[in-house]
């Protein structure tokens, strides 16, 4: 096989990695934070392409200019249900709370099964066929379009953690619970806001993600356990970990399908995490825990 | 003679209701005798077969109104989703069942199919397969279980002889293939297939390289790019219809028109196909089980479905759907009865010709096999479906190589 078949396959798993890691953002932050595990993220993150496809086929709005009012949707529905749901489980056994989010992760897939079927639905966007030849590189347009959103965003999320005083605050929460009360910090709306924008980045993800695939209320799960696997291997709660997880899982299934059997591409995302898990328990750029 | 005025007493009285209520009642136990079959239609109408799974529910929709037409007696049809799971369809099977299903029909898929079959064989209730290709099924000695469609052996062996047809025809031939398949249970066994079948029709092109894939992938470029790095000729397909729409939109953004798309199974003429993909549906050939264009319940057929879902083009779901329910209802006349033995008796008997598949007609081996079945070669044009062969089905002469995905406009 030529040079220009690894490079064009190395290419597209980059652009899928990057869409995968800003989807598995979401999941970090919110656990980095709030220290819980969201079991509904997938589920979420359907909602999210639900809505792009319904502005798109309602009103003709382009997935990326919807990105923005579709993540300020799931961020109102995640402070609701961090504050309305989550909060009362945070001090409690952590199978608890795997419970209420699974059943919530349940509720969404079979409400969506109710009010969309089960088909699978897309978003034929003008650009949907367009590629890009730069010598012997072939780009699909949707998938650069929505790598490039991915980095946009995840620029944006880690300059709001790193130089505003939310995010400072969003950081203190993080590093001593105890402390940030006894400095008087809201901790419970800092939470809700952490869950927030957990569910912002899972919603702009979503948006992103209908230039690529197509939605059916069953996506939910796979995507949970795929970002699950993307933030465990890059390092639970470590922001730039999800995303170095992303291309790398988005590397392997390319890599795995060109060189092995595209059939079996899943099989080597989870061989990575056995790995990680084996020498690297913390994920790839986690922090140890003492 | 002194006539006595009758005044009925009490006995009388009983006795006159209970001759009446006889009277009344002896219709309806001629009616009892009449009463429409239980039919339980499992289908994957939900999950990544669904678009498939609802295609063959409406061959069951328009199939009353014609079984009437013919005199053959009415059937109840039980719904069943089998949401594209072998473990569904298994439990959905014993659930018709136990709700009075008095004979199954389905299930489009392979695995699905087989798992069903076990069931029927296990509960005494005869089992018609619509669509399902795995050789096995019909090869486990089962006295329960029926198929009217062909085996993989028998799909490839006509396809090959298909192609051979049309590329006479046409003057050209591909030198070189990829074949795709998808990885699940019709797709390994037409695999498995193809390396003892291929042989015996000395084909002009060589396999240069064979690509499984899972069938509900959601995105098949590296797939679709390890193909072109082939570089072949032409694509030789097993495939579903989601992975079709995905392997034909990868092979435009990848930019990549091969000389022929030569597809051994669904997907490439699905009526979703063709309306989702436009002209960039157009091309593809489809050397699978089809109807006979010329025959005339083909045109019974055709113009109940045009009235039940206009601009749908007439396919093999709809086809060997519908004639999975004409079997049901025609042994159950010559049967007489719903009894399951009696059912499976007359099944085995069945001798129908006039029909819609391409083929001699509807006949069962030892082994309740239709194995007189042949393939056509379909392709799509102008999304339209037209039949290339065999000759005595065709309606249509080859187009010949694919146009151009970038040329389409």
């Amino acid at each position: 096989m030529s040079f220009d078949v690894y490079l064009n396959v190395a290419v597209a798993g980059v652009l899928t990695g990057l869409v995968y890691g800003l989807m598995a953002l979401g999941l970090s932050v919110v656990f980095g934070v709030v220290r819980v595990v969201n079991f509904a993220h997938g589920e979420m993150m359907t909602i999210a392409m639900y809505l792009a496809v319904v502005l798109f086929a309602q009103f003709h709005l382009d997935p990326l200019l919807m990105l923005v009012p579709i993540a300020g949707v799931l961020f109102v529905a995640g402070y609701a249900l961090q504050t309305g749901l989550i909060n009362p489980f945070i001090t409690r056994p952590e199978h608890s709370q795997f419970l209420l989010l699974v059943a919530i992760g349940l509720i969404i897939v079979n409400v969506l099964l109710i009010l969309f079927g089960p088909d699978a639905r897309s978003v034929q966007t003008s650009y949907a066929y367009d590629s890009f030849e730069i010598g012997p590189l072939i780009v699909d347009a949707s998938k650069l379009y929505a790598g490039a959103a991915a980095i946009v965003l995840t620029a944006v999320l880690f300059g709001f953690f790193r130089f505003t005083r939310t995010g400072t605050a969003i950081r203190a929460c993080a590093d001593n619970y105890t402390g940030a009360q006894i400095v008087g910090l809201n901790v419970k709306h800092l939470y809700a806001l952490t869950f927030a924008i957990g569910a912002a980045c899972v919603g702009a993800a979503g948006a992103i993600m209908t230039l690529i695939i197509d939605v059916t209320p069953m996506l939910g799960p796979s995507y949970t356990l795929l970002a699950f696997v993307i933030v465990v291997t890059g390092g639970l709660g470590s922001m730039p970990g999800a995303l170095l997880g992303g291309v790398l899982i988005g590397l392997t299934e390319a890599f795995a399908g060109l060189l092995f059997t595209p059939s079996a591409k899943s099989m080597f995302a989870f061989g990575i995490l056995v790995l990680v898990l084996l020498f690297r328990p913390q994920g790839l750029l986690g922090k140890r825990l003492t | 003679m002194l006539r006595v005025p009758f005044k009925p007493n009490r006995r009388d009285l009983l006795a006159g209701t209970a001759a009446a209520a006889a009277a009344l009642a002896a219709p309806s136990v001629l009616r009892a005798e009449q009463a429409p079959l239980k039919v339980g239609v499992l289908l994957p109408r939900s999950g990544f077969e669904a678009g498939i799974g609802q295609d063959c529910q409406r061959g069951v929709d328009v199939a009353p109104a014609i079984l009437k037409s013919l005199g053959l007696p009415a059937l109840t049809i039980m719904d069943a989703d089998t949401e594209s799971n072998v473990d569904t369809a298994r439990a959905r099977a014993e659930k018709l069942i136990n709700d009075g299903a008095q004979l199954l029909v389905g299930a489009f898929d392979s695995g699905q199919s087989a798992a069903i079959a076990q069931v029927a064989e296990q509960k005494g209730i005869p089992f018609v397969i619509n669509i399902a290709a795995a050789p096995d099924i019909t090869e486990q000695g089962y006295k329960f279980v029926f198929r009217n469609f062909p085996t993989a052996g028998m799909i490839l062996g006509d396809a090959f002889a298909n192609q051979l047809e049309l590329f006479g025809i046409v003057g050209a031939a591909p030198k070189s293939v990829v074949f795709m398949h998808v990885n699940d249970t019709f797709g390994t066994a037409m695999s498995k297939g193809i390396n003892a079948v291929m042989p015996k029709f000395n084909m002009p092109y060589k396999i240069v390289d064979e690509i499984a894939y899972d069938p509900a992938a959601r995105d098949l470029s590296v797939e679709v790019a390890k193909a072109k790095a082939a570089n072949a000729d032409a694509l030789l397909l097993v495939s579903r219809l989601n992975d079709a729409m995905l392997l034909t939109r990868e092979l435009v953004k990848q930019r990549w028109t091969p000389q022929a798309i030569m597809s051994m199974g669904p997907g490439w003429y699905e009526d979703q196909y063709l309306k989702t993909l436009g002209k960039l549906s157009d091309g593809p050939l489809s050397f699978v089980p089809f109807q006979d264009p010329n025959k005339k319940l083909t045109k019974a057929l055709e113009a109940a479905l045009a009235k039940s879902s206009p601009g749908v083009n007439l396919s093999t779901n709809h086809v060997y759907t519908f004639e999975a329910l004409l079997i049901a209802a025609d042994a159950y006349k010559r049967a007489g009865s719903a009894d399951p033995k009696a059912l499976a008796d007359a099944i085995r008997a069945t001798n129908i010709t006039d029909n819609v598949s391409i083929g001699p007609g509807i006949q069962f081996n030892a082994k309740g096999q239709n194995d007189k079945l042949k393939n056509g070669a379909i392709q799509n044009r102008g999304g339209k479906l037209l039949t290339l062969a065999p000759k005595a089905a065709a309606n249509a002469k080859p187009e010949w190589p694919m146009k151009p995905y970038q040329n389409r406009g």
